[in-house]
């Protein structure tokens, strides 16, 4: 289909206003200072929590966001509309709402901290807990759109086969499902990465143990505005490298 | 009677738009300067009817970085003398910057100190859940001069991006104690109480406020800088827990 020419010209202003933003990052880093910016203690103690943290909850966010999203397109029952709706509430949350509920959930003085008398508040695992909540709806989404876009019909021949309901799942459904896992696990690795707002009221913000890369830049700015301007280049490069070559390979690669 | 309202609307639309009688000053003043700024706001407007004093509160560093990248601004007040130089190296200042205010730490605790904190010492102590500003910011910068002047080495949970996040941290009783500056506790009243220790006038922070460049309303923050600078202002700022300069 040929598109009316008049769509390019809005297009290119939303392009814009994507891209546009990162070349005035671009514009304002330091280059002489930036192999020693980013190669600091405090940089690579950031970058390294960030990349475990985000793998780590990623991991959670396949365990328990794929078998979601298989409730959630494949099954029937009442409230199930309801239940989908409440999925997306981390993405219209501001994740620093996320925070402060895990945090008077899970916190000291939270219920379910008290009954479980566990301290999760100012340690790593708070952290992964603070990027899974931002970042499962993304996996869920993602998955959830790609097994309706399969359809049924192959799980409905393998069954009259006499394949068991794992036994679709296993050699079915998850195989045909590929490219919609490895898209839905880019989005949640890459949003994990940028999480700021919920980590940093839930988990805190100490160097080594909770302090990940776009933590680090928020302080960072305070006192020396070139650290936070190339900490942020560092997070760009990392996040279109997870985008830009990871996710066409994902979605499509496997066609 | 309809026609009577319409003509007082176009009357007051009138005095809404007509010239000389709106005027702003816009004023940048750090987050801690909150309740003290508001109060003074009041008392400017008062005594100088149809001017209007926007006031915007944020992280002194945040604001800075705004005023240099062009934020219309006619007063700013921060919480640093190092952020209002970077505001001075801009060459953004009309004339000097001059220290109003001093501020102080203070050990933060949850209302009825249930870890017994008395001393800078005891924050130390094992099983303290203790949260710091990190060193990057002011509060951070003072904390560790106190303990380097009380030969204490403290072992945070958390050394946060800025004060109102102990403060926050503390309030929720999510910590045992925090160092904040005596304005933070008084503005939280029933929920944090504060520990008054020796070694805080080792790290007094200083308060500069300055007139800026560029702007069209020279007068009028002139004037708001003398409300702030005279005794009027020094009250207000007493009562929020600030030092004389």
């Amino acid at each position: 289909m040929t598109l009316p020419r008049l769509l390019w010209v809005p297009a290119l202003l939303g392009f814009a206003v994507i891209v546009l933003p990162v070349i005035g990052l671009l514009d304002r880093v330091e280059w002489a200072r930036l192999p020693a910016l980013v190669t600091s203690d405090a940089a690579l103690s950031a970058l390294g929590l960030s990349m475990q943290t985000a793998a780590m909850s990623t991991l959670v966010c396949l365990l328990l966001g794929g078998p979601l999203a298989f409730v959630l397109a494949r099954s029937d029952f009442r409230g199930l509309r309801v239940l989908r709706s409440l999925v997306l509430l981390p993405l219209v949350l501001p994740p620093v709402v996320g925070g402060l509920a895990l945090l008077y959930l899970l916190g000291r003085n939270g219920f379910l901290g008290q009954l479980l008398g566990v301290q999760l508040p100012y340690t790593t695992a708070a952290v992964v807990l603070a990027q899974t909540f931002v970042a499962m709806p993304f996996l869920v989404v993602s998955l959830e759109g790609a097994l309706r876009t399969a359809g049924e019909r192959y799980e409905a021949v393998a069954a009259t086969l006499g394949a068991g309901r794992w036994t679709v799942l296993r050699r079915v459904t998850i195989p045909l499902l590929l490219p919609g896992i490895g898209s839905g696990v880019v989005l949640a690795f890459a949003r994990a990465l940028g999480e700021f707002g919920a980590t940093i009221a839930f988990a805190g913000s100490l160097q080594g143990t909770t302090r990940t890369l776009p933590l680090e830049i928020y302080l960072q700015r305070e006192s020396d505005v070139d650290a936070a301007v190339a900490l942020s280049l560092l997070l760009v490069v990392i996040a279109i490298v997870v985008i830009v070559v990871a996710r066409p390979r994902a979605v499509e690669g496997l066609r | 009677m309809k026609r009577m309202s319409v003509l007082l609307s176009l009357l007051l639309i009138a005095a809404c738009t007509s010239g000389p009688e709106k005027r702003e000053v816009t004023v940048f003043a750090a987050a801690s300067l909150k309740d003290a700024f508001t109060e003074l706001e009041k008392s400017y407007e008062a005594s100088h009817p149809g001017v209007d004093v926007r006031i915007s509160f944020g992280g002194s560093s945040d604001l800075a970085q705004q005023i240099v990248n062009g934020a219309p601004a006619d007063v700013f007040a921060s919480a640093s003398p190092s952020t209002m130089d970077t505001v001075a190296k801009a060459d953004l200042i009309d004339g000097r910057a001059e220290v109003f205010a001093v501020n102080t730490l203070r050990i933060a605790v949850p209302q009825g100190n249930p870890k017994g904190i008395r001393t800078l010492a005891d924050l130390t102590k094992p099983g303290t859940a203790l949260v710091l500003c990190a060193p990057q910011v002011p509060c951070g910068a003072a904390a560790k001069q106190v303990a380097m002047a009380a030969k204490l080495t403290f072992k945070p949970v958390s050394e946060e991006p800025d004060v109102r996040s102990v403060l926050g941290k503390v309030a929720a009783k999510e910590a045992d104690a925090g160092l904040v500056y005596v304005t933070d506790v008084l503005s939280a009243p029933g929920k944090v109480e504060g520990v008054d220790f020796p070694e805080s006038a080792d790290a007094v922070n200083e308060y500069p406020l300055a007139l800026l460049k560029k702007t069209g309303q020279a007068q009028l923050a002139r004037e708001f800088a003398e409300l702030v600078r005279g005794q009027a202002g020094r009250d207000v700022l007493t009562r929020a827990g600030f030092g004389p300069p």
